[in-house]
């Protein structure tokens, strides 16, 4: 179908500021009278305050008031997250937090605190504290998550001694669900694969720290925060803070980096609004430091993990035995061990599949979403079994893939219960990508040595759930014709908030330049949203435009209607004109028609609203009210179906076997997005997807000196996302640009499997380059990659986390 | 880890002898210039001097001159860029200008200067965290233990600390067998590369030879080496802002086919540059070629005592003896 605007590039209306420094962030906020918060973050990874004396910290020139754990809200979960605690579980969680003139003074006031602390045992390595006398994270409890009570669960030596050496002990599994006859499918397998295997957790790296300011006024708090969610993230806030949602004002007109970790609430952002209270009001800013984002700012989890995969003879998956331990760090963190299992199963297809997960509380960083939590880290330790079974099979890795990857839209199945989808086009970007990248001829290149390198070929696959629904749209069109979208999506910097803002545009048939995007806080009164995470902005919030601009559509019809005669099904949009079907100089413009919206009242500008729309919506539909024709609408459009966003990706690299090193040579992703809704923007999410996922693959981990549970990669130069200087010049990119069958105008996300395409692929390749080696560890580390090449030990122990 | 700096008294003299002066008047007062090293200690308030001296101002202090010998002087505070940039260390020095390329990241390569890059403190995490450990003053090593994190640690030279030498220059300015010009009190001195990087045995709370109050003024590259066959290669796990895993410099003169003299230094495996003096006499009258590699990979890191983690560079150090040997075929 022909859009005006789906499909074609723009530029987004944050952009000129971000280049151009323009761009207030949260860190940015200042004020008269505005006071600095610094906290005490635990010098131990688990510990007791005993006591804490003030005395010096008061003397400080400058200091205004201290925060204790105990006049701040406690989570009701022992697994839950507060915002200072007397009892931290992780190093460098907050403890306390002062108040001062300057950020000099808190600073030096923090350092004068003197603290009793008593160390209480603490684990960094899950696999440790399942042994049956293995320390816990927390008192009694070292198993939760997502459904899962907190709960004490160890494995027995029997479980442990069952465990082939250097293979993952199975024990009791909080979570287990299965299809079809496994143990059939492999005894029909001509190939089984089994191998265990190690993720490492690794940080987010947001460039903008968590920093966030806060005052109170006219009883209400102003919150300035780092959020990828501007309305999502709220109704949290609000909790954290103590106060009803219609009393909080947050201001997050741009976001520095999430990546997941700024996806929902997260305690140090109601921190300072806690200490602003306590100050009658007065403003303060919390800058968050690197350092305090590296242990407070969330991080993708880790897994010990083991895998049995059977394929029949032409490569078709027939049983998938699945086991994940995750490292959950000391809170319910987020579910990536469900999405392992899921992540599987749409990719793959098996006829067969059984899944076991254990979440295992540790002392280490609290885990969050990252961008593709669970399904990226599955990429990363399955797609490489892939090419083993290939080779096992004497088939082509990409036959294999296609043997198994789910194609022609519709009829795949999803998760255990095997349920339907709404597009999924891997097959054809898997096909679209292979002969883009000329991967037959290509491939055959494998193991080609030039001097000391070795080149080698990789494909990758990943996938993410993409859409959701339920939430609210909100638009406006003001007399002077202009059409105001109202998106509480955040700012991300996917400009997704901008690009799904364009399908309420496109319904309307509006001219991009007419159209104001309200967006960046609660005073731009915006509709409750979902948060921008997830890959579900693009889908979830394409409906609610898509129903917001319905609804603008069928009153301006009606307006029509009553002023021109007739009855609404007579009237057309055209133009930004709404007329007669066959007789355009029967109508008006939109903007006589947001006057008369405005002269009618009622439904038509905002002073009555639907019923069924979240209280975030109709205070800003309230708010709005009489400024022009309202259009404000629930999704209630029908969803019946799992929503995939699949990538695949192929790659060529030359290792360097003397080294160590690999170069990327070459670099081509294919993304199953429905239809490509901008691409400008696709783009960069593949390239910076692709930047993310190499890094992922190849150098970011956590480490953690286990006798002193002390984080060892605490800076960007110790962490190692990957630089520019890492990338290869260009880096190729397509999309199957199928429509989405349940997404107004077919377009769905993307962000998430962009990273686990380009991750697996990359670790494919390398293990391609030394002949099929598998490392099963991710990241594969310039060392790993040497102690192969020359036949050594890795220094590792092979189930060994949060090590080097 | 604050990010807040302590108060600190700072002094930007415009002369060498400003500059002494206010040493000579502050014991403990600490030299910066680029700072690239100097503000990350103080942001995170694991060094608090209450003096600082910012030499970045001083015009002798600055900017790369021809000596009568074919060799160059180097001021102290002159930027990596321009070094790196400098046409006289590209055509005389390549090793050099290539491992001023290759440090950190092209942002603090204009900022950072190769005065600071020798004289930077060690990267060792356990130290830059703040451990008590004997670098720190205190009385262990925390990088050594049986569960240390120490995959970037030391092979060779361990006497109670297993930190290596961070700097990329540094093993350049060693294989070109550089003097180091400091000033102490008004004397001024040249200390020879292989006396200016100390170890632990010598002094484990420094680096180099530099005392409190000493300035470190240039550094003259002697023309020996001028117009050689040289080598520079660095491996880190990134291709910028990352300290290497390990890295090799070599200047070698070939005559008639055969190897006529040759120095070569490895980087990150000890806590100063290593000078592989058993590759050195190896293949002095050599001819380069696959046998003579195979020698030098025998050779190369003979005597390493591999951490826990940190085993992997020793056939990184062989191979990279062997790429540079190679280079001369």
């Amino acid at each position: 179908m022909a859009y005006k605007l789906i499909g074609k590039n723009f530029i987004p209306p944050d952009i000129e500021a971000k280049v151009t420094g323009a761009a207030d962030y949260a860190e940015d906020f200042r004020a008269d009278g505005m006071a600095h918060v610094k906290f005490y973050g635990s010098p131990m990874p688990h510990g007791r305050v005993n006591s804490i004396d003030l005395s010096e910290a008061e003397k400080i020139p400058g200091f205004l008031a201290a925060l204790l754990p105990e006049e701040v809200k406690q989570p009701d979960s022992p697994v839950g997250f507060p915002i200072l605690t007397s009892e931290p579980t992780y190093f460098g969680q907050p403890i306390l937090a002062i108040a001062a003139e300057t950020e000099q003074a808190a600073a030096d006031a923090i350092a004068a605190v003197r603290m009793d602390m008593e160390l209480l045992p603490f684990v960094t390595d899950p696999l440790e504290s399942l042994q049956p006398d293995g320390p816990n994270a927390l008192d009694g409890l070292n198993v939760a998550g997502s459904d899962i009570d907190a709960q004490e669960l160890k494995w027995s030596g029997r479980d442990f001694a069952l465990a082939d050496e250097n293979a993952l002990p199975r024990g009791e599994a909080p979570v287990e669900w299965s299809f079809g006859d496994v143990e059939a499918g492999f005894a029909n397998s001509a190939v089984i694969v089994e191998e265990s295997f190690v993720h490492a957790s690794n940080a987010h790296h947001a460039m903008e720290p968590r920093s966030a300011a806060a005052y109170w006024e006219g009883g209400k708090c102003h919150v300035w925060g780092s959020t990828q969610s501007t309305a999502f993230a709220q109704p949290g806030l609000a909790n954290l803070i103590g106060i009803e949602l219609s009393d909080l004002v947050l201001v997050s007109e741009f976001c520095g980096g999430g990546f997941g970790g700024k996806g929902t609430t997260y305690p140090l952002m109601a921190l300072p609004a806690v200490v602003s209270r306590k100050l009658n009001g007065r403003p303060c800013l919390l800058r968050v430091t690197r350092n305090e984002e590296y242990n407070n700012g969330s991080a993708r989890a880790g897994f010990q993990g083991w895998a049995k995969l059977g394929f029949s003879q032409e490569g078709r998956m027939l049983a998938a035995d699945i086991y994940v331990v995750q490292d959950l760090g000391p809170t319910s963190g987020f579910p990536d061990f469900n999405n392992v299992g899921s992540a599987a199963v749409i990719v793959f297809q098996p006829e067969a599949a059984r899944f076991r997960a254990t979440p295992v509380l540790t002392n280490t960083v609290p885990k969050g979403p990252q961008r593709g939590p669970g399904e990226n880290q599955a990429a990363n330790m399955l797609e490489p079994l892939l090419d083993k079974a290939a080779r096992e099979l004497g088939i082509d890795r990409l036959a294999l893939r296609l043997a198994n990857a789910p194609g022609g839209g519709v009829g795949a199945k999803y998760g255990h219960e095997q349920g339907p989808v709404t597009s999924a086009y891997l097959r054809e970007a898997l096909e679209m990508g292979a002969e883009a990248f000329n991967w037959t001829e290509r491939s055959k290149q494998s193991g080609m040595r030039n001097g000391s390198k070795v080149r080698g070929y990789g494909i990758g696959e990943a996938y993410h759930t993409a859409g959701s629904n339920g939430f609210d749209g909100l638009v406006r069109i003001t007399p002077d014709g202009a059409l105001h979208v109202h998106t509480g999506v955040g700012n991300l910097g996917t400009f997704s908030y901008a690009s799904t803002s364009r399908i309420a545009a496109e319904a309307l048939g509006y001219e991009w330049d007419h159209v104001v995007l309200e967006y960046g806080g609660t005073t731009k009164h915006v509709p409750w949203n979902l948060g921008q995470f997830g890959s579900n902005t693009n889908f979830t919030m394409a409906r609610t435009n898509y129903v917001a601009a319905m609804d603008a559509a069928q009153k301006l019809k009606e307006i029509a209607a009553a002023t021109l005669g007739g009855s609404a099904e007579d009237y057309e949009l055209k133009d930004e004109r709404v007329v007669k079907t066959g007789d355009e100089s029967a109508g008006m413009s939109f903007a006589e028609a947001a006057q008369k919206a405005i002269e009618m009242g009622g439904r038509y500008d905002g002073h009555e609203i639907p019923d069924d729309i979240h209280p975030m919506t109709q205070a800003s539909a309230s708010a709005i009210a009489g400024t022009g024709l309202v259009g404000v609408a629930k999704d209630n459009l029908p969803k019946d179906a799992t929503v995939p966003a699949l990538a695949a990706a192929f790659i060529e690299v030359d290792v360097d076997v003397e080294t160590g090193k690999f170069e990327i040579l070459d670099y081509h992703c294919v993304a199953d997005c429905g239809t490509v809704i901008h691409p400008m923007g696709l783009a960069a999410q593949v390239r910076g997807g692709a930047m993310m996922g190499f890094g992922l693959a190849t150098s970011e981990r956590h480490v953690y000196d286990p006798q002193y549970g002390r984080p060892n990669a605490q800076a960007l130069y110790q962490a190692k996302p990957k630089t520019y200087l890492d990338m290869p010049a260009q880096m190729n990119w397509a999309a199957v640009d199928q429509p989405d069958t349940q997404s107004p105008m077919g377009t769905k996300g993307i962000g998430e499997p962009l990273e686990g395409a380009a991750s697996s692929a990359l670790i494919c390749a390398i293990s391609d380059a030394l002949g099929g080696h598998l490392f099963n560890r991710t990241p594969v580390v310039t060392d790993m990659i040497l102690n192969a090449a020359e036949g050594r030990p890795q220094s590792h122990k092979p189930l060994a986390t949060n090590t080097v | 880890m604050t990010d807040v700096m302590h108060n600190f008294e700072l002094f930007q003299p415009a002369t060498l002898a400003d500059a002494q002066a206010i040493l000579g008047d502050h014991e403990d007062a600490w030299i910066i210039a680029g700072g690239m090293d100097s503000l990350d200690w103080f942001k995170h308030r694991v060094k608090q001097p209450s003096v600082v001296v910012d030499i970045a101002n001083i015009p002798d202090l600055h900017g790369i001159r021809e000596e009568d010998d074919r060799g160059l002087w180097i001021g102290a505070t002159t930027t990596l860029t321009e070094v790196n940039e400098s046409e006289a260390v590209q055509s005389r020095f390549p090793v050099l200008a290539q491992a001023a390329l290759r440090v950190a990241s092209p942002q603090i390569r204009n900022k950072g200067t190769i005065g600071g890059n020798v004289s930077q403190d060690t990267r060792c995490t356990y130290y830059r965290d703040g451990f008590p450990c004997y670098r720190a003053g205190g009385n262990t090593c925390y990088a050594n233990t049986p569960t240390a994190m120490n995959r970037e640690h030391a092979l060779f030279g361990v006497s109670r600390c297993v930190a290596v030498t961070p700097s990329d220059t540094a093993i350049a300015l060693s294989a070109l067998e550089a003097m180091f010009i400091v000033e102490r009190r008004g004397d001024r001195s040249e200390v020879a590369a292989a006396d200016f990087f100390i170890g632990p045995d010598i002094d484990i709370t420094r680096m180099t030879s530099l005392e409190p109050g000493d300035i470190l003024v240039g550094i003259r590259v002697p023309g020996k080496w001028a117009g050689s066959r040289q080598y520079f290669e660095k491996v880190a796990d990134r291709n910028t802002w990352d300290f290497a895993l390990a890295n090799i410099a070599m200047a070698a003169t070939v005559d008639a086919g055969a190897i006529s003299d040759i120095s070569m230094v490895c980087g990150a495996v000890q806590c100063t540059p290593r000078r592989l003096t058993d590759v050195e006499s190896l293949v002095r009258g050599e001819t380069p070629g696959e046998e003579l590699e195979t020698l030098v990979k025998r050779v190369a890191a003979r005597g390493a005592e591999p951490l826990n983690f940190n085993h992997f560079k020793v056939p990184l150090m062989e191979n990279l003896a062997m790429r540079a040997i190679r280079s001369l075929a």
